[in-house]
């Protein structure tokens, strides 16, 4: 090619002449290293190349978080003590410093909200815990042994199933007493049959896979099956539904707290300090409305996060 | 038909009963010490009886007969209808559950009208539109409906309806304008969950090859989205419907308590205050028996709706 020749003639004059011995030395003779296996970090990083392209995914996902840091280590996050009362600064409207503005007693409420968090969302997980525990037995146990055992177990989920969650929970609620533990049991009680039947049907799915069956002839038992083989490839789905459900568990603590069977006042619980700031709804809409925001940002984010995950699983 | 028709109605009893069995268990059963949470509840302090006046508390509640003969009697009551006295409250729940009743289905009925209103409404626009900025917006405001606390909408609601603007009162349960704001509120959440599937419907169905076909008929695009594209992307929606009714009975108790309306979440709620154990068994299992019929009918209807899915036996081959 004349033109791109003359072109790198005509760069050459620019270039200053570059000592000889750089400029034409042996290539590296580097061995290339044997092929390995990508580090675990390595895939994880790669899966998740997707995902860093959405935006939305990635606010989600700092929101929820922000939240988690929020459960684990309040203090970082506010300066405020949760419970320290100013009587003078009662129901102050939001502003610089008291960014949610102050409840009834004149406590800081964004402080308050961040001081909740770990409330609601240990109380959340560990409903989600008691669900993905109950409902991946029950599942598994279900779509493996298939038969009289897969029957009976489904149409105890089928009667689970008929009782609205709040009301099973509220049941639950009236036997073994109020408070933040009794209400994630509950709320957990509640969400076991969606896993049971999710685990199920994935169990099934994968369990006719050829390389079930190539597991078993090479000899693994079905407990080993069960574990190297079945469940991590039954997750996916079970994973995305947990996600979901973790904000589906926290609205239902909330809930349940709102009607006033979590935590007692004092604590900093969402579901107890929307209740309280009801009674304030005319003078100070903030007490009740702006700790509902919170909730509603983090329950969104962990929809939109299960969302995400889904379609990009498909 | 009718065998199929006979196997459906045992299998709902079946269910039916199954949720009355476990909701007995929970509440008998598992608290330690189940007298002395209905000497409380009837404003008794367990600690002033004698022993023999327990002994006779325990036989008043019918505590004092075996689990299974209590289970039973409670059972054989409650399907002549008579779910025992409030312990609180003193009065027969059956006659509490009539009056309250009312309340609740009037409530929870226009909520579900609302909401199919809506949810349906808003997919419909959702297909419609083409502007791609409101389309991708209104995709996700389903999953912004469902994300939202029903009891915190309830608050906002009134803070906007009823404080800021005056239309609606905030609470009370007489006439119809103080309806709207609690149906409002119960509607949102399911609404939201209608427009979701639908608007996922929509899209599959557009990808159908008769849509083509009523394109190439010279159909214009809103006649092919009613005739051809609602129809077909509408039947899932029948099934959720039914899947709903839960929901929509978990949202009357946090309703009817933010907007102070005198139905049976309302009760619901003061009897688990107060650990009422007959009324909460009787709502319970009230709100399992709807969950079952409206299920039931579903199930039944869909025949109707979409004539390829039949109950009937194949007809034989070989006449």
């Amino acid at each position: 090619m004349p033109s791109s020749n003359a072109v790198r003639d005509l760069d050459q004059r620019f270039i200053p002449a570059a000592p000889a011995a750089t400029a034409y030395a042996p290539p590296p003779t580097a061995v290339l290293p044997a092929w390995r296996r990508r580090s675990r970090w390595a895939r994880l990083l790669a899966a998740s190349r997707p995902l860093s392209r959405r935006p939305g995914f990635l606010l989600a996902a700092l929101v929820v978080a922000f939240a988690l840091l929020a459960a684990v280590a309040p203090g970082a996050l506010s300066g405020f003590d949760p419970n320290a009362t100013a009587p003078l600064a009662k129901l102050t409207a939001p502003n610089a410093t008291h960014w949610f503005g102050t409840d009834e007693l004149g406590r800081d409420l964004y402080t308050r909200v961040i001081h909740g968090a770990s409330l609601s969302i240990q109380a959340a997980l560990l409903a989600v815990g008691l669900a993905l525990l109950g409902g991946l037995t029950l599942g598994v146990l279900s779509g493996f042994a298939g038969g009289r055992v897969d029957a009976v177990i489904m149409r105890v989920i089928d009667v689970l199933l008929a009782l609205p969650g709040l009301l099973l929970a509220l049941a639950i609620v009236t036997a073994i007493g109020f408070g933040t533990l009794p209400v994630a049991l509950a709320v957990g009680v509640g969400i076991i049959p969606g896993f049971a039947r999710t685990t199920r049907a994935e169990v099934l799915r994968v369990k006719t896979l050829p390389y079930v069956e190539a597991a078993r002839l090479g000899g693994a038992s079905w407990l080993q099956t069960l574990w190297r083989h079945i469940l991590p490839n039954a997750w996916g789905p079970v994973a995305v539904l947990a996600t979901l459900d973790f904000g589906a568990a926290i609205l239902a603590t909330a809930g349940l707290s709102f009607l006033g069977f979590g935590a007692a006042p004092p604590a900093p619980e969402w579901g107890t300090l929307i209740a309280t700031g009801r009674h304030f709804l005319i003078t100070a809409p903030w007490v009740a409305l702006l700790p509902g925001v919170f909730v509603v940002a983090v329950v969104f984010s962990l929809n939109h996060l299960a969302r995400t995950l889904e379609e990009i699983k498909r | 038909m009718n065998r199929y028709l006979l196997g459906r109605v045992g299998q709902a009893l079946l269910v039916l009963w199954g949720a009355y069995t476990i909701t007995y268990f929970i509440l008998y059963l598992l608290p330690g010490d189940t007298l002395s949470i209905m000497l409380s509840a009837s404003g008794i302090e367990v600690d002033a009886l004698s022993p023999a006046d327990l002994a006779k508390a325990r036989a008043y509640y019918g505590l004092d007969r075996g689990l299974f003969e209590q289970y039973g009697h409670l059972l054989w009551q409650a399907l002549q209808g008579d779910f025992g006295q409030s312990l609180s409250l003193n009065r027969p729940v059956t006659a509490l559950l009539a009056e309250r009743l009312p309340q609740t289905l009037t409530l929870a009925g226009s909520a579900i009208v609302l909401s199919l209103i809506g949810g349906v409404g808003l997919a419909y626009l959702t297909a419609y539109v083409r502007w791609q900025p409101l389309q991708s917006a209104m995709a996700r405001l389903p999953s912004l409906g469902f994300s939202v606390p029903v009891f915190w909408l309830g608050l906002l609601l009134i803070q906007v309806f009823a404080f800021g603007l005056g239309w609606f009162p905030a609470t009370g349960s007489q006439g119809l304008d103080s309806l709207v704001l609690p149906a409002m509120t119960l509607a949102i959440p399911s609404a939201a969950v209608y427009a979701q599937v639908l608007q996922r419907g929509f899209q599959h169905v557009a990808r159908e090859p008769y849509i083509t076909t009523a394109y190439a008929k010279g159909l214009s695009r809103a006649q092919v989205q009613y005739r051809h594209g609602l129809k077909n992307a509408a039947l899932p929606i029948l099934t959720l419907f039914g899947l709903q009714v839960g929901n929509t009975v978990s949202g009357a108790v946090l309703v009817e308590t933010i907007f102070s309306r005198n139905g049976v979440g309302r009760l619901a709620q003061e009897a688990v205050l107060r650990q009422d154990i007959p009324v909460v068994l009787a709502i319970v299992a009230i709100s399992a028996a709807a969950f079952v019929v409206v299920n039931l009918l579903v199930d039944l209807l869909y025949p109707i709706f979409d004539p390829r899915i039949t109950h009937a036996p194949a007809a034989p081959t070989a006449a």
